[in-house]
């Protein structure tokens, strides 16, 4: 199911979500090896931070609640990883955060001399007052951060998006104005919150955290076919992807390549090629090709 | 109506019992029926403290009980409860160890490693070579508590041999005992020379890692050691996995993700 992404070839549209098993090029290459076509490094940041103290992650059944809280060594403290990862044979996303736009382009900058194969500007972390979101709900500082990025790197730029954007379309579009090459979407849904009843307390530390899984799925599939409607980029489409059958459905949206996360807790970390068979049996089935059915849902007749 | 304890949101469960193992240890137990291995763990939160990995270290049909051992912020505080204080508890999780029947078995504990090891001993025949260390007399932990005889030592002769386990251990097999396996835990560096000691002499082991958690589920990467997840593929590892873990007794992960040599984790870790 090999697949052509701004210039690369994938050896299958999985891609791996950022922030899931992300920590070192070991369990990237093995996620790499269970079958994900892309893999994302955890989210980079301008300085060390520790994260939210834990409760960090919890699993609701369907679907989980987290705010770990965008841990990250920091971007100048990361030469091991930096180091092993010149050594990759799998294609790499570099995710990147900041607090301000010039800290977005500061450790954009840096992490492009490491050559990533791709870099991800994550403008939709819930889990942070001062990262994230912050920047991709609003239309004017989406275009700020995407536009002094993009200045700045040699590799391909996409951009994380947030589902709690009021016109999720409309900022897939200044995003890609500003020099985006690619639209990754959704990150996490919400803030939602967890209240533990016997202890009457909220379960997670930071209170508040993003929900991910199957629960969110119909929420994903909304945004991508909005943003599908409004620009010509290609979009990562992901939110609750757990079957062959919800990656189909995510492509009909509009998806090029479709992102796992939190179904690595539901079917393991070989989710990738299992998700990638179901796909090809639904394919042959149905006598298809991905190409036929990406973005099929916005045909108004059949 | 309560809910079964899940691998999924926290149940909140009140201690019935505390008992004081040792100046340095106590066991908190719950009343609850736990699905359970040895060697699995469950993931104890306090609501406004924080929350931690702690194996199950008895078990019976009804009850389940972790031990603590006050070394760091979030142990320092739950040595202090006490019986009618909530504690929210999800899993168990991990794989647990293989308990390999009818065979010749060694289970080598150090400090606090003899918590997942202890409902392990408690299914293994009385014949089994267990081989019991710490740092003092204080840091044995259940020294009254098996069928099976043990041989102690400590670090400064204050119980039993002074000297290491690993010690014992090579004594045993060069005295011409035949291993079918080996079961560890304790410090990491005591970990890897079992591990040494093993493979020398074409012996089996098993051995329980530790590392920084958070989700306790595979997903979060914080545990990662290698290419293994060590709250989803272990914490209990084989030999076949040991030989290519090339993160075992040199690496880990601080709570920022940034690799750092295992001494420095342990220092970070005790804090």
């Amino acid at each position: 199911m090999t697949i052509q992404f701004l210039g690369k070839t994938l050896k299958n549209p999985m891609v791996l979500a950022s922030g899931i098993l992300g920590n070192s090029k070991d369990i990237l290459e093995r996620v790499h090896e269970q079958g994900c076509g892309l893999v994302t490094m955890k989210s980079i940041g301008p300085e060390p931070r520790d994260g939210h103290k834990n409760p960090t992650v919890i699993d609701l059944g369907h679907g989980m609640i987290n705010a770990v809280g965008l841990p990250s060594p920091g971007h100048l403290n990361m030469e091991n990883e930096w180091k092993d990862l010149e050594k990759r044979d799998f294609p790499l996303i570099a995710s990147v955060y900041g607090g301000s736009v010039s800290e977005y382009q500061r450790v954009a900058k840096f992490v492009s001399t490491k050559k990533p194969d791709f870099i991800e500007i994550n403008i939709s972390c819930p889990n942070s007052e001062k990262h994230g979101m912050i920047f991709g709900v609003n239309p004017q500082s989406s275009h700020e951060v995407v536009s002094a990025v993009k200045k700045v790197i040699n590799v391909p730029l996409i951009v994380k998006l947030t589902p709690q954007a009021l016109d999720i379309g409309q900022i897939a579009k200044i995003c890609e104005d500003a020099g985006a090459d690619a639209i990754c979407a959704i990150n996490t849904v919400g803030p939602g919150m967890v209240i533990d009843i016997e202890s009457k307390r909220p379960v997670l530390a930071f209170k508040k955290g993003g929900l991910s899984g199957p629960m969110i799925k119909p929420v994903a599939v909304r945004c991508i076919f909005d943003i599908y409607k409004a620009v010509n980029i290609p979009i990562i489409g992901l939110g609750g992807v757990t079957t062959g059958e919800d990656a189909i459905e995510l492509i009909m949206a509009g998806a090029s390549l479709v992102g796992i996360g939190s179904a690595v807790r539901y079917r393991g970390i070989d989710v990738f090629g299992k998700v990638v068979k179901e796909m090809e049996t639904w394919l042959k089935a149905h006598s298809l090709s991905i190409e036929e059915i990406k973005g099929a849902a916005h045909k108004e007749a059949l | 109506m309560m809910n079964p304890i899940t691998d999924q949101k926290p149940i909140m469960l009140r201690v019935i019992e505390k008992k004081i193992e040792s100046p340095e240890f106590a066991t908190l137990f719950f009343e609850y029926a736990i699905p359970f291995k040895p060697g699995q763990f469950v993931m104890v939160w306090i609501p406004g403290i924080d929350e931690k990995p702690y194996t199950i270290s008895y078990h019976s049909k009804n009850q389940f009980a972790i031990t603590i051992e006050a070394k760091g912020l979030f142990s320092k505080k739950a040595i202090t409860l006490d019986k009618g204080d909530l504690v929210g508890i999800r899993g168990p999780f991990g794989n647990g160890f293989e308990i390999q029947s009818k065979k010749h078995v060694g289970v080598v504990a150090g400090g606090c490693g003899m918590a997942p090891l202890a409902t392990l001993a408690e299914q293994l025949d009385k014949n089994t070579t267990f081989i019991h260390g710490a740092r003092t007399k204080d840091y044995i932990l259940y020294p009254d508590r098996f069928d099976i005889d043990r041989q102690f030592c400590t670090d400064d002769g204050s119980f039993g041999h002074k000297g290491f386990v690993t010690d014992i251990l090579e004594k045993e097999i060069a005295s011409g005992k035949l291993f079918d396996m080996i079961y560890a835990c304790g410090p990491e560096i005591m970990m890897y020379t079992v591990f040494k000691i093993c493979e020398k002499h074409q012996i089996p082991c098993q051995i329980s890692l530790e590392r920084y958690m958070r989700c306790g589920f595979g997903v979060c990467g914080a545990c990662v050691c290698g290419k293994q997840i060590v709250c989803k593929d272990g914490p209990v590892f084989n030999s076949a996995v040991l030989r290519d873990m090339k993160d075992f007794n040199t690496k880990a992960l601080l709570k920022s993700g940034k690799d750092v040599d295992l001494s420095l984790y342990f220092s970070w870790r005790c804090k």
